[in-house]
């Protein structure tokens, strides 16, 4: 029987929605009070869900020890107190909560092989959430 | 033809379990299962979420009549759950172990075959606010 298997985190980090190929007034256009200079921040909650069949020995389709140990080590090490603009994937890649939601499922989708990954969902703040499924635009 | 819509109703549940698999040995117990294995058991407030598909029907304007659904909730899963130990006093753990993954599929195999006009969609059983399993019916 497949089940899927959703754990819930939390980390606080700071952004800056700037795009240096835009003028200013374009970007304050675009990104608004997100573009003000020094940045702001927020409390992010991520939930990563993963399926598969249930183990018939433990009961479970991934151990959660394994999975808080590899989001500990891999994400919140990686995302937590830090300003997005100044790590390496944020370099030429605006830190919208779109980017840092592919990022996040990314560093799972390569590390994690406990069970199969099947989305991630962040909460930017109570009232937008962002999902990536891994789903890539159809070839044309 | 009328709309496909699916319909959500939450009910909550308080009940006690351990997580230990009698064919481990007591280190292999501890090592898998951490401090789930604790020998008299834990609780938790459990939430079950139980989404129905289905169409809206002409008269009603219903999915489901709601007071069936919330009667089944509570036939089939709450009065049975609610406040026990779920592997001594609930048959299914006699032999399973009650992770939330199996909880989910046993509040599944308790409320499907009820369910005729409107079909089970999904069931989610928070364990905590921070983890919870769902089951789709798949195999």
């Amino acid at each position: 029987m497949k089940v899927h298997l959703t754990r819930r985190y939390g980390f606080a980090a700071s952004h800056r929605l700037h795009n240096e190929a835009m003028t200013a007034e374009q970007n304050r256009d675009i990104y608004g009070k997100c573009n003000n200079p020094h940045g702001h921040g927020h409390n992010y909650f991520v939930e990563v869900t993963v399926s598969g069949q249930v183990n018939f020995q433990t009961g479970m389709v991934c151990n959660l020890a394994d999975l808080d140990g590899f989001v500990r080590d891999h994400i919140f090490e990686r995302y937590d107190h830090q300003d997005l603009n100044h790590l390496p994937e944020f370099a030429a890649n605006v830190p919208t909560t779109e980017n840092l939601c592919v990022e996040i499922y990314g560093i799972l989708h390569r590390g994690f092989s406990k069970a199969h990954l099947e989305k991630v969902r962040i909460e930017e703040t109570m009232m937008n959430s962002f999902e990536y499924s891994g789903e890539a635009p159809a070839l044309r | 033809m009328s709309a496909i819509v699916y319909l959500t109703r939450k009910a909550e549940f308080s009940a006690s379990h351990l997580y230990h698999n009698p064919q481990f040995s007591a280190e292999e117990n501890k090592r898998v299962f951490g401090k789930c294995n604790n020998p008299n058991g834990h609780g938790h407030n459990y939430v079950l979420e139980v989404t129905v598909k289905g169409q809206i029907d002409a008269t009603t304007g219903f999915v489901v009549d709601l007071k069936q659904l919330k009667d089944l909730m509570h036939q089939e899963v709450l009065d049975a759950l609610d406040h026990r130990f779920l592997n001594k006093e609930i048959p299914e753990f006699f032999s399973l172990i009650p992770t939330t993954e199996n909880l989910a599929l046993v509040c599944w195999q308790r409320l499907a075959p009820k369910l005729a006009a409107a079909r089970l969609h999904r069931v989610r059983i928070y364990e905590t606010p921070d983890l919870f399993a769902d089951f789709y019916g798949e195999v």
